[in-house]
Formats: structure tokens, sequence, C-alpha cells
């Protein structure tokens, strides 16, 4: 059956697609902006004023400017030893929690997943856990960004949402064959949770990827800054004067540049997974939404 | 109601003792990032000094909860905390939920996917670049005063005055979560029953009156619990936005609760006093969840618990 659409509708629907048209462009627009300008010669850039919407001239000066500077590089590096042993770290302990609470018929289960669930509206404040980070010395080492963030308590209920409904019937078959708990969980349930294993390495890899606030608070040595510390160094404080050793004159408007340059260099790999990843995002946060 | 028994705990530790061991670094894990800080937290009413730890440290009551109750800034990081959360309740909470609406309004496929996937970008950039570029566009030479100044307005370096930190605030982070925040409503939209808007469609409901009774009725439930669960982190958000995006300069409405926290723990050290002030923020969080919880368990039935 097909409703003919009243005058009211259709003036409804040429405003909406309008409206979110505008929204996406004002979305997109800045990342175009900062693209735009990190390839554009800095002198023209800096006498430019308004909107971008191509580079002016083609400049890749910036660039080599970033990559001259080492902190990037180590920062980089950094994080990735964060990235790939803190996820996989967490991922561990988080499917273990997990598992443990889809269980069926285990007394002590309720209770401790109160004490659990409790940690998420109620934590002894930034300072007392900064001081048990010195207790356990993980004060100025990378180890201090991975142990003390391994399970994060809303992805944990999230994976166990999704392990509860896996069938029953399939742990009780290894069970009779004999399985202890880590072969099940390690046979049986991880490979039947692909998707919500590719949602927890999203959701943990975004997390430790963009992380700056603990490592700017427990390192002291900076040769151990993952790249979030270090670009906070050039974007926020400023400091990107200090990393060109161009004319003065030419200081200010090399600066504006290679800041954009740094910006793109920072986030170009995450917006390269980004399309892979998408089809995940969904599915994530449904089983999230999926309530107690 | 399960009764925990000796014959009960003995027959279960029988039968799951291998789960238990199992899980065993999970319980560590808790106790020690969790639970040891919640401990931690008493030395809110010490004068602790690392030399002395928790326990050699005097007690003190609560002189350090006075001290900031009379605090000259104490007045200042309350209004600022406050305004800033209930700016970003009334302005950023209701955005996700329109976008949501108005996507699902759109009946063409691929203007709707490039749509959503374009608005879930700012999501994954990170705090620290989104921070960088919002300084950069908010100098007096940056792009938000080149719009200002075409339309014949006077450049201003809008991060230096404290006229426009909770604009430029709320403005932005509606920016970085509307697209990622649409996601569950976008979902919860897709599970309103379709049988309902055509019985209210042979009831001659128009588009905008199905909205109002099928639609918005059906997603009630995702609303009031993610609304529940943000005032119950009302007054912990956005430290780490403030901290790179305030500066001297505009504290007067940028200072919030947990900025100075971090500046006079973290940086001055002062570890009792700023634990204190931690602890406090904590404590109203906690009420204003369980408040929220149980005026919509009465009014709505909706509750997280």
């Amino acid at each position: 059956m097909k409703v003919k659409k009243s005058t009211g509708e259709r003036i409804f629907q040429v405003f909406n697609y309008v409206f979110l048209t505008v929204i996406t462009l004002v979305c997109l627009y800045p990342m175009w902006h900062v693209a735009v300008a990190s390839f554009s010669n800095s002198n023209r850039l800096m006498s430019h004023t308004g909107f971008l919407l191509k580079p002016l001239g083609f400049s890749i000066q910036a660039y080599i400017k970033v990559f001259e500077n080492p902190m990037i590089l180590k920062g980089y590096l950094n994080t990735l030893f964060i990235l790939i042993t803190g996820v996989f770290a967490d991922l561990v302990l988080t499917s273990i929690a997990a598992y443990f609470f889809s269980r069926k018929n285990v007394l002590f289960k309720k209770p401790l997943m109160l004490l659990i669930m409790f940690t998420m509206f109620f934590s002894g404040g930034t300072i007392p856990f900064y001081l048990t980070l010195k207790d356990m010395h993980l004060i100025d080492t990378r180890w201090g960004l991975i142990i003390p963030f391994m399970i994060s308590t809303y992805n944990m209920i999230i994976m166990r949402t999704s392990f509860e409904a896996i069938p029953e019937s399939l742990t009780e078959a290894a069970r009779i064959d004999g399985a202890g708990h880590i072969t099940i969980l390690v046979k049986v349930i991880l490979p039947l949770s692909k998707a919500i294993l590719a949602v927890m390495v999203l959701y943990y890899g975004v997390s430790i990827w963009n992380g700056w606030f603990w490592a700017t608070a427990i390192l002291r040595d900076r040769e151990k800054y993952p790249l979030q510390v270090v670009l906070r160094e050039i974007l926020i404080s400023n400091d990107s004067q200090g990393m060109n050793a161009g004319a003065v004159g030419d200081a200010e408007a090399v600066a504006q540049s290679i800041r954009y340059a740094t910006i793109m260099v920072a986030t170009v790999p995450i917006l390269l997974v980004y399309p892979f990843l998408q089809k995940y995002f969904a599915s994530g946060v449904m089983i999230g939404a999926v309530k107690e | 109601m399960k009764k925990y028994t000796g014959d009960r705990i003995k027959k279960d530790f029988q039968r799951n003792w291998s789960l238990y061991l199992l899980v065993i670094p999970v319980i560590i894990f808790y106790a020690i990032f969790m639970y040891k800080p919640m401990y931690g937290a008493i030395i809110a009413f010490m004068d602790y000094t690392p030399a002395k730890g928790v326990s050699g440290s005097d007690w003190v009551g609560f002189a350090n909860f006075t001290r900031f109750f009379s605090s000259p800034y104490f007045v200042r990081l309350l209004r600022n905390t406050i305004l800033l959360s209930v700016y970003s309740i009334v302005f950023g909470f209701p955005a996700p939920i329109i976008l949501a609406l108005l996507l699902n309004e759109v009946g063409n496929k691929k203007f709707k996917k490039i749509s959503q996937t374009v608005t879930y970008l700012p999501h994954f950039v990170s705090m620290v670049v989104i921070c960088g570029m919002i300084k950069d566009f908010c100098l007096s030479t940056g792009l938000i005063n080149d719009i200002i100044a075409f339309f014949g307005g006077e450049r201003v370096p809008l991060l230096q005055d404290p006229k426009y930190f909770r604009t430029i605030y709320t403005v932005s982070s509606i920016w970085q979560e509307v697209g990622w925040g649409s996601i569950i409503y976008l979902s919860a939209l897709s599970g309103v029953d379709s049988q309902l808007y055509e019985a209210a469609s042979i009831d001659g409901a128009g588009k905008w009156k199905q909205t109002l009774h099928v639609t918005i009725p059906g997603i009630m439930p995702t609303i009031i619990v993610m609304l529940i669960l943000r005032m119950g982190s009302l007054m912990s958000m956005g430290y780490e936005k403030t901290i790179l995006l305030y500066n001297s300069a505009i504290y007067e409405t940028a200072d919030i609760i947990s900025s100075y926290v971090y500046r006079v723990g973290l940086i001055d050290q002062d570890w009792s006093y700023s634990t204190a002030i931690g602890l406090f923020n904590s404590v109203i969080n906690c009420a204003l969840l369980v408040i929220t919880n149980m005026i919509s368990k009465r009014t709505t039935e909706n509750s997280l618990w």
C-alpha cells in the first residue's frame, strides 16, 4: 500500500536531507581543513583567512619536519608496544572474568558481580589510584599504563552477555569429554565469539591509543612517552616552535603547518583501519545495551 | 533466596573449585586497582605524607573537607562543575536522540550510510588531537574568528576569554559525540514494532503524531537508561578535555572540581587535601546516580537495578 505523502511530510523530508547534509559537512570539515592545510605552503597558509577547500600550493615541508622529530617515532613505538601488549592482556583477563560470570550454578557469582558492578559507580578517586600505582612500583614504567587497566567493567559485562548466549549444550559436551575450564574457554567459547572479540579489540585499542592522562601522570622519562603525550607537547603546550630550525620570521608560519601535519601523522592510521572496524560498532553497542 | 549455608558452600566448591581458581587473577585485579584505592581514600581524613605512609600519618577528621568548603575556590569550582554538567545534559544529551530520529526518517540508504560514517568519525580522533584542533580554530587568527570577522565581528582569542569556555566546550563535545551516541538509539529505533506504525497510520496519525506516540515511547527505556548512566558520571566528566583546553586566564569559568584535584594532587602533591576533594566529588556522583535511578523507577518503571 503506497500512502500519499502530505505537503507537510514532503517539506519535512527536504528539510531533513538539507539538515543532515549540513551536519555531515560540519563533522567532516575540521578534518578536511587540517588535511588540506598540512599540505599547503606555510606562508600562504598564514595569510589565508576562512575556509580551505584545496591546498594552497603544495608542500610536504611540514611532514619532513614532523618526521625529523625523533620524539614522534619514539612515541609511535611506545604506543605500539603498549597497544599490542595491552590489548592482548586486556583480552585474556577480560575473557576469563566474562567466562566466570557467564557460568551457571556458581554460588558466589552474584556477590562477586555486585562487588565488581559497584566499582563502576564509585571509586577511590584519582589520587588514591595514583598512590596505589606508586605502591605497586608502576610509576615511570610502561607497564603502569597496561596492568592497572586490564579490565574495563563495562567491556567485561558486554563480553559476559555475549558468552551467555552460547548454547550450554556445546560447553557441556566438552565437559563430558573431560575438558577443563581453560580448554572450554579457548577451544569452544572464544572461536564462537569472533565478533565480540573484534569489538573488544576496538574498544580497548581505541582507549589505549587515545590515552594520555595517566601517561602524563606517571611517566617521568621522556623516552617512554606514548604518542599522545608527545602530541600534547606539540599541539597543546605549543612546543612546535622549538621543533623547527628555520629562520625566525618564518617560524610561526612553519609552526602552524607542522601542527597540522602532526595531527595528520597521528590520526591517519586510526582512520585507515576505521572502515574495516565499522561493521562491528553497532553490534558492540547493541550487546552493551542489553539490560541486566 | 539462596542461602550460603556450610553444606551448600562445600558442595559448590567441590563442583566449581577449578572455576574459582581461574578467576583468582580477576579478583586480585579488582582488589588491587579498585578496592585498594577506595581504602586509600581514607587519607582524606589524614595529614598524609608519603614518608609516614597510611598507617603512620595523623588523623585530622574532616579538616581537609572544611578547608575545601571554606576555600575561596569552592564556590567557583562547584558552580563551574554544575554549569558545565547542566549544559552538557541539556544540550548534549538530546542531540544524539534527535540525530537518530532524523536519520531514521531518511529513505535513501546510501545517504544514511555516508551520514552515519562521517558523524561517527570525530569519536575516533583522540582527545589530544581534538583539543589541538579546537585550540587552533579558536585563535584570534583561527577559522572561527575568520568567520566572525567575515560577518563584521571583532576578532577575539576565544580561549583567553572566560565568557566563551562553556560554549566552546559544549558545542565541541556535541560535535565529537553526536554520531557515536546516536548508534544506540538507532538500534533501539529499529526494534520498534512496525505494526504499531501501521495501526497508528490506520487511525489517521500523521508522521509527527506517530513519532510522538509510537517512536518516542518505543525508545524511552533506552533513553532513560542512558540518562541514568549519564547522571552517574556527571561530576567526573570532562576533566581530560578541560585540562587540555583551559589556561590560567580562564580558570574563572573553566576550572572544575576534577581539574582542580589534578592540579592540587598530581602537580602540587597535596595528597590528603586533593583526595578529600575527589571523595566529595565521588560521593555526590554516587548520590546523583542513586537519586536518578530512584526517580526513574517511581515514574517510568525503568531503572538500572
